[in-house]
């Protein structure tokens, strides 16, 4: 429904009005009206209602994150323990077994540093997907913005985040790897990756109010999601290689007399990375150039620069979608679920 | 003044799928919504053609649970919502509370509204008491200082500070009751929206709901109540609405309200008689005993019309058994027209009386009151006769009569408030 506000303070504010001569003219209570007129139409976010409910937002996300962990042995622990765990298979199957090339950069950190992020993105979306549907009392009992539902979840996924990527840090010291000055790319890319996952959550929410199908879609489509992006295998050469390095092997390769030694460390370079045609295909997905980015951000190496613009296109792309089609079935919510 | 809600013209509409059993549940599934989509532009082409629309494939019916209702709310006013079940009366509160939305018409609202449609909204059984509080409290639109603030006050009305910090459930049922109401109470909207609330909880809880609820009227906010509880109604709310199958049917004094809603509800005759029709007192089996007639006279004279207040009263209950039984007993309940038993007359209440051993064929049970000092008001007559020590037949509305205004007191004073008038003495001491 549309809920147009003519005034949008709080009812118990006062605004004082004075005349020309300075004086205090009259206070009178200004009260928010609110009419309500049955549904019409797209209508994009509001944002200032989500501010007035922030503290909802709030209270939802710690909800979230407080039930994960309550009478549970390990507590917050699980949060590190699922990527780990995902490493350590990786890592044996992919990187032992398989031979992936992880470039310069141990496969272990390197597949944690892909991971991660992923863990955040996938957890969000499922959650989120799950989220509306889950708080079916809420929605049939209670008015509050319906958009903070699953932004809640994406909020309680980015806690369980915060505390892996501390333990990310930690490997980075470990295996003695330097950040380099990419790292300030983290928040921002963090930042994207985010408003994909809130994208995509909604949407997912959204369809599976009135489609139940979508219950058995999301775990389905999280695992296809995973191989479709480069998050335990390189996509470009450059990426996985610290900058520095690069920039030496590129100057040695020219200076060397030697071509067959150049033409060697140019192969080198190349191996390990993904064919053309296919690079083409993963660039389409929008978290591509945002979990590469990533890592090269976090682990020092060199940042896909087009494909995090393509990725950040595709993800504007997502958030929209996903609001405006949550915006639009969202009053139908308590009707049908 | 400008009312602080305007409803104008509100309906709502809900199609009912009649597909939805075959399917599987109410459920729709992609497949066949993106079928649908497929065969659309087939089927508005064959209709364009005149073929027929084929009976089978418009499995949907229309339900109009509100039909255009228009009413305005003025500040302060305490109204009560009444009607049956199905009436709309949910609806509306949960259109008013912006839940689901009109599907024509407008609401004008002035003010918060703060809606309590179910005791423990939010209430999340893992998370403590004290968690609860917070997040039940921001979920009804409370402010984290505002909460803080308040807390102590919570605490203090629910009675659970110890368990405040065990996880919710572990409380019982009625702990935990007390404790979203506790949190709902100290809501303080301009507007409050409460929907049957009052229907849980033990009757300790209820009384102080009641009380709480009566305080934050007289603080001069504005109340939509929806209750069933009559008694409730009439002492809380100021102006009363009822709802009939989607329509408001009427508006204005509560009181006003109540008879209308109640005098809507199956009643038997109101012409102060009951008689069971001839067919059927031909078909009086064996071992059966049936009412065949009641009434209510006064001093042995029947008056439709009614009777004064305080008039000795007289019911006459004629009944036919086809073949003795023995220890015959009839009981009479009389319930005022809020739907309150006001008394109960019993023949093995009266010490005196000793009911024939047998008995057959027809006869008649006379129970006389003195004056019984009812308020003015329509009364309504339930009788349960007995007979060979199991019940014979209970009749739930059986008749009804009135007790009318009269000058009981002799000065012309009319009686006040209440469910009795008795006759009393004054003097002041010094």
């Amino acid at each position: 429904m549309t809920t147009r506000q003519a005034l949008v303070e709080p009812a118990n504010v006062k605004l004082v009005r004075t005349d020309e001569s300075g004086e205090v003219a009259s206070a009178e209570p200004v009260i928010a009206q609110i009419m309500i007129t049955p549904h019409r139409g797209w209508h994009l976010i509001n944002f200032a209602e989500l501010w007035r409910f922030r503290e909802l937002l709030y209270f939802l996300t710690w909800r979230d994150v407080k039930i994960r962990y309550k009478q549970t042995l390990l507590g917050a622990a699980w949060a590190v323990l699922q990527p780990f765990m995902m490493m350590i298979v990786f890592t044996v199957f992919l990187g032992r077994m398989a031979h992936v090339s992880s470039g310069e950069f141990p496969y272990p950190v390197f597949a944690y540093a892909g991971l991660l992020p992923w863990m955040f993105f996938s957890t969000a979306i499922a959650n989120a997907g799950q989220s509306v549907v889950g708080s079916e009392r809420l929605i049939t009992k209670i008015y509050f913005p319906r958009l903070a539902i699953p932004m809640s979840s994406v909020g309680a996924a980015l806690v369980d985040f915060l505390i892996a990527f501390v333990v990310l840090l930690g490997m980075m010291l470990w295996y003695r790897i330097v950040p380099s000055w990419n790292l300030l790319m983290v928040p921002v890319l963090l930042a994207l990756l985010t408003l994909a996952a809130v994208g995509v959550g909604t949407l997912l929410a959204a369809l599976n109010v009135a489609y139940r199908d979508f219950r058995y879609v999301i775990p389905f489509l999280a695992q296809l999601w995973m191989f479709a992006t480069p998050t335990v295998y390189m996509a470009t050469a450059d990426e996985s290689s610290p900058a520095s390095s690069q920039q030496i092997a590129a100057v040695d390769a020219e200076n060397s007399a030697d071509p067959q030694a150049a033409a060697h460390s140019r192969k080198s370079a190349d191996e390990g990375a993904v064919p053309d045609d296919i690079q083409k295909l993963l660039n389409l997905n929008p978290l591509t150039g945002l979990i590469g980015g990533f890592r090269a951000a976090t682990l020092g190496g060199e940042i896909g620069w087009k494909q995090l613009g393509y990725s950040t296109v595709g993800v504007v792309g997502l958030f929209l979608a996903g609001c405006l089609y949550f915006r639009r079935v969202e009053d139908s919510f308590a009707d049908i679920i | 003044m400008t009312p602080v809600i305007r409803i104008e013209n509100l309906s709502k509409l809900y199609r009912i799928d009649h597909a939805a059993p075959r399917r599987g549940g109410g459920y729709r599934t992609i497949r066949e919504d993106l079928a649908r989509l497929a065969a659309a532009p087939w089927r508005r082409l064959t209709r364009a053609w005149g073929a027929r629309a084929n009976p089978n494939s418009d499995t949907t019916d229309d339900f109009w649970a509100l039909k255009d209702v228009s009413f305005d709310v003025e500040p302060g006013q305490v109204v009560g919502i009444v009607g049956r079940n199905g009436a709309g009366k949910s609806t509306l509160l949960k259109i008013l509370s912006r839940i689901t939305p009109p599907t024509s018409g407008t609401i004008t609202i002035n003010g918060r509204v703060g809606s309590l449609l179910e005791v423990g909204t939010g209430f999340h059984p893992e998370l403590t008491g004290r968690e609860n509080i917070f997040m039940n409290g921001s979920i009804l639109g409370m402010s984290r200082v505002e909460i803080r603030a308040k807390f102590d006050e919570i605490v203090d009305f629910s009675g659970v500070e110890t368990f405040l910090d065990t996880p919710v459930k572990r409380y019982s049922s009625g702990m935990q009751v007390r404790l979203a109401f506790a949190v709902a109470a100290h809501l303080e909207p301009e507007i409050l929206v409460i929907d049957e609330v009052l229907a849980v909880g033990d009757a300790s809880f209820q009384k102080r709901c009641l009380g709480k609820m009566d305080a934050v009227a007289k603080s001069g906010r504005t109340i939509l109540f929806v209750s069933h509880n009559m008694a409730a109604v009439e002492s809380l709310c100021s102006h009363g609405a009822v709802l009939s199958s989607g329509e408001l049917v009427f508006h204005g004094d509560q009181r006003q309200a109540i008879s209308h809603y109640m005098n809507g509800v199956e009643k038997g005759s109101a012409q102060g008689r009951y008689c069971l029709p001839d067919d059927e007192r031909d078909a009086i089996s064996d071992n059966d005993l049936r009412i065949t007639e009641a009434v209510v006279t006064s001093s042995g004279e029947f008056q439709p019309g009614g009777y004064p207040i305080g008039a000795p009263l007289e019911f006459r209950v004629k009944c036919r058994a086809s073949a003795p039984v023995y220890s015959p007993i009839l009981g009479i309940g009389i319930d005022n027209s809020l739907g309150q038993r006001i008394t109960t007359l019993d023949s093995k209440f009266d010490p005196k009386h000793l009911p024939p051993e047998t008995i057959s064929g027809e006869f008649e049970f006379i129970c006389t009151v003195g004056g019984l000092g009812l308020v003015p008001g329509e009364y309504t007559v339930k009788l349960a006769a007995k007979a060979n020590g199991m019940a014979a037949e209970v009749l739930e509305n059986a008749f009804s009569f009135n007790v009318n205004s009269s000058d009981y007191f002799g000065n012309g004073r009319q009686p006040g408030q209440g469910v009795l008038v008795v006759s009393q003495h004054w003097k002041i001491a010094k």
